[in-house]
């Protein structure tokens, strides 16, 4: 249910008198409102659900999920298992 | 910045800008529609003697022989049109039996009011991609249709080619250890199209992968005449050929999650529309099954082939679970990849 | 992509399993109420994985399969009207009503078309001011804001003929309505991040606290989901019943303000009939007074179109866990993923509909 996935703001428009904005997701860019998240900056992350930004990306939530799992990992490569560090795309 | 292939090659002037009723009633306008459009961009000694048929030299063995017709919107798509599509499409379906194509015809079915700069850029392209095949167009059609009876232009081609002696290739061939080849990344073609439909506001990078498969056939024939089993994975994409595969040979497929290639753009678009590359058409890629001794040499010969750059061995034939697709997933659970019960289209959930 | 990938990497999964494991020490029941979970937990074999101990029921699923048959046949009987023109996202279309479904409608010569957003079905209604533009809005709380802003927008720019089919369907009354059921098995929640994202999570800590059922809330790749597995067998084991935020790069607390005010201003709630559950008091959303006009329901007078939901269907006490898909007697007869009858096989990842395809697999 409720497909949403994280796009980055490229650019801010008005549309109709709505606030619009052109999402990048991996090259493809597709055009959401951007209504509900008056907050947002170009260059931030957005979550979009058929065609509406319903929530700015908190990317300080999301480092901090990351390090917990390099613990995990750092824990298990002590332990001898030998996982590899996270790669983070860009 | 390409140019346009119009700019460099003018639209023919004729005494109407769109296609009429009256050029597909067979007089005076279409014998100038047929001599400037489409003629001169189709040429050869067959077709130039304008007869009702084409008379073929028959080289000896059998022949692969296949048809399709071509629908798509828009008719224009990052990447190709219905012209080049039209071509690569019936040359591919040819040469996956691994006959060379050597022939076809192209039937035309136009709405009334097409304008000719249209055509003229759809026959441009599809004079290109049968130069880059190798193919003749031997002969054609053309009806016109009362606007709204069809949409801009319908293309049907027939082509054929003949099977060297020696080879089988064949849905009903794969055996347990086979490996399965994927010639390179998938559902470029089907999200470009879908991409570029009015009302769904992209802007894409995604281009479709329409191109002539025969030439990577030759070089895989090249390694050996034992492949097992050989299709394009357009329509239903790659899900459904591999289903049909299991189905007619009566074995099960098992693929390995995450050695699937899909590029970046079109995986951001599958994401967002909810859409399973799996599922998605292809133009121009291929799918190969092949015994595992020779997995390796033909992998390296399709690499060697710019349209097989980015192949690789996505899986093996198995004799678990016979009948159906398996892909394992990266935790080690196993998904089953059904077939589609129709055609793909946005989801929100 | 940057904030998926991440979230999918095999390697940390495993190692959220393995915790998984050490903490199971006993068997749990733990819904996840959202499809796009199940979609997740089934895509990447997440239910073959875990241990043996735990039992994962798949919840209710997506609105599109809990839209009830009535509607369905609602939005056909409009769709078929000539001089409308028939938006929907592309998952309803495939969604048989009693007798057809839209494909069907558009084949006989209704024009039925597809939007991604409800703001593309604005733009079809601006650009054929003369003919009435029907958008069919579905979808649980995450969708409500979109559909809310489109009502809104026509009624400021006086897009008279414009109007909505609203199936709107809620999921905090859902899921008390399966706990208050005395057969309730299910111990545990995966709450559905996305529909935080918009409502926040207030609403669930009564039902916490009133039920004792830890409730966590989740994201949809496969590490948020083994997280929220995780989390919740952890309260289990430990006794606890809080709600959790596993979430929190998308989800706040009090969720997404100024789509809430529009929701309330377009939409109030009512109770709405579920596909093969039956009626849940105030489990939905109509649309307000203030905005009548927009009601595609009032508009084209189909409220008098009733269809009741097929009998013989037991979706309801399968989504409950109490019952398999194959004690149904319509079980891969009448009711097969080609023609189903419940929402259980509407979904491909719904419980009927993936015991019909793994049928094929057991030997395995
Ligand atoms: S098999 Fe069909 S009829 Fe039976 S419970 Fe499942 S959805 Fe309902």
């Amino acid at each position: 249910m409720c497909l949403a996935v994280p796009g980055k703001l490229l650019e801010v428009f008005d549309e109709n008198g709505l606030k619009m904005g052109n999402i990048d997701f991996a090259g493809s860019v597709s055009k959401a409102c951007l209504e509900y998240v008056p907050e947002i900056e170009v260059g931030q992350y957005t979550i979009v659900h058929a065609g509406f930004a319903l929530s700015v990306l908190n990317e300080k939530e999301a480092q901090e999920t990351f390090d917990a799992w390099d613990e995990v990992i750092d824990a298990a490569n002590k332990d001898g298992i030998g996982l590899e560090k996270l790669e983070r795309p860009d | 910045m390409d140019f346009p292939e119009s700019l460099s090659c003018p639209v023919p002037i004729l005494s109407h800008d769109t296609v009429q009723l009256a050029h597909g009633a067979g007089g005076k306008l279409s014998n100038e529609m047929i001599d400037k459009i489409f003629l001169p961009r189709f040429t050869n000694t067959t077709l130039e003697k304008m007869e009702d048929q084409a008379i073929l030299e028959n080289p000896g063995g059998r022949i692969a022989f296949s048809t399709d017709t071509f629908v798509v919107d828009p008719i224009f798509f990052p990447g190709g049109d219905i012209g080049d599509l039209a071509i690569n499409g019936t040359v591919n379906d040819v040469a996956m039996s691994g006959a060379q194509p050597l022939y076809l015809s192209a039937g035309f079915i136009l709405e009334e009011g097409l304008p000719f700069e249209t055509l003229h850029r759809i026959v441009l392209s599809m004079e290109k991609a049968a130069n880059i095949a190798g193919i003749q167009i031997v002969a054609g059609d053309t009806k016109v249709v009362n606007r709204g009876s069809c949409d801009k232009l319908f293309i049907n081609t027939t082509g054929f080619g003949f099977v060297p002696d020696g080879i089988n290739i064949s849905a009903s061939n794969l055996k347990a250890g086979d490996k399965i080849i994927l010639s390179g990344t998938l559902a470029d073609h089907g999200m470009a199209v879908m991409t570029s439909r009015e009302g769904l506001s992209f802007q894409s990078t995604v281009k479709s992968d329409t191109a002539g498969l025969n030439h990577m056939v030759n070089d895989m024939l090249a390694v050996s005449h034992d492949i097992h089993a050989l299709r394009d994975p357009t329509r239903g994409g790659l899900a459904t050929t591999l289903n049909e595969f299991a189905a007619t040979s009566n074995v099960g497929i098992q693929l390995e999650d995450g050695k699937i290639p899909v590029k970046d753009d079109v995986r951001g678009a599958c994401e967002l529309l909810g859409i399973d590359p799996l599922y998605v058409a292809n133009e121009g890629k291929l799918v190969a099954v092949v015994p595992p001794e020779i997995a390796d040499t033909m992998l390296a010969a399709m690499q060697n082939n710019p349209l097989g750059a980015n192949a690789v061995i996505i899986g093996e034939v198995t004799d678990n679970h016979p009948g159906v697709v398996a892909l394992r997933m990266g935790l080690g659970g196993n998904r089953i990849v059904d077939m589609t019960v129709g055609e793909q289209l946005p989801r929100i959930c | 992509m940057k904030y998926l990938d991440e979230f999918r990497d095999p390697k940390i999964a495993k190692k959220i399993l393995d915790e998984i494991h050490q903490v199971t020490t006993q068997p749990w029941v733990i819904m996840e109420i959202c499809g796009g979970q199940t979609h997740s937990i089934i895509r990447n074999g997440i239910d073959q994985v875990l241990p043996k101990e735990i039992e994962l029921v798949h919840g209710p699923g997506c609105p599109v399969c809990v839209t009830p048959l009535e509607i369905i046949d609602k939005a056909i009987e409009i769709a078929g009207r000539p001089n409308v023109i028939f938006t929907s996202f592309g998952d309803m279309l495939r969604v048989p009503g009693s007798k057809k479904d839209l494909f069907m409608v558009r084949s006989e010569g209704g024009d039925v078309r597809t939007v991604f957003s409800p703001l593309e079905s604005l733009k079809i209604a601006r650009e054929n001011p003369d003919k009435e533009v029907v958008f069919f809005a579905v979808g649980f709380e995450t969708t409500a804001p979109g559909n809310a802003m489109a009502v809104a927008q026509a009624a400021k720019e006086g897009l008279s003929n414009f109007s909505e089919l609203v199936s709107h369907v809620l999921v905090p009354p859902a899921m008390e309505a399966l706990l208050s059921s005395s057969t309730n098995r299910v111990q545990g929640y995966l709450a559905a991040g996305h529909v935080c994202t918009v409502m926040g999570w207030e609403e669930y800590t009564p039902i916490a606290k009133k039920y004792e059922v830890p409730i966590v809330i989740t994201g949809f790749e496969p590490l948020d989901v083994l997280d929220g597995i995780l989390h919740t067998v952890k309260q289990l084991e430990a006794g606890t019943f809080e709600v959790e935020n596993r979430y929190a790069r998308i989800v706040e607390e009090g969720g997404n303000k100024p789509a809430q005010v529009l929701i309330q201003d377009v939409f109030e709630v009512a109770d709405r009939k579920w596909r093969g559950i039956g009626e849940i008091p105030v489990s939905g959303f109509r649309i307000t007074e203030k905005y009548r006009q927009y009601d595609a329901e009032l508009k084209f007078d189909v409220g008098e179109i009733k269809t009741d939901e097929p009998e013989e269907c037991i979706s309801g006490v399968i989504l409950q866990g109490l019952k398999k898909p194959h004690d149904c007697p319509a079980f891969g007869k009448t009711c097969t993923p080609q023609n189903p009858l419940g929402a259980t096989m509407v979904s491909s990842e719904g419980a009927c509909a993936a015991y019909y395809k793994y049928q094929r697999i057991k030997a395995d």
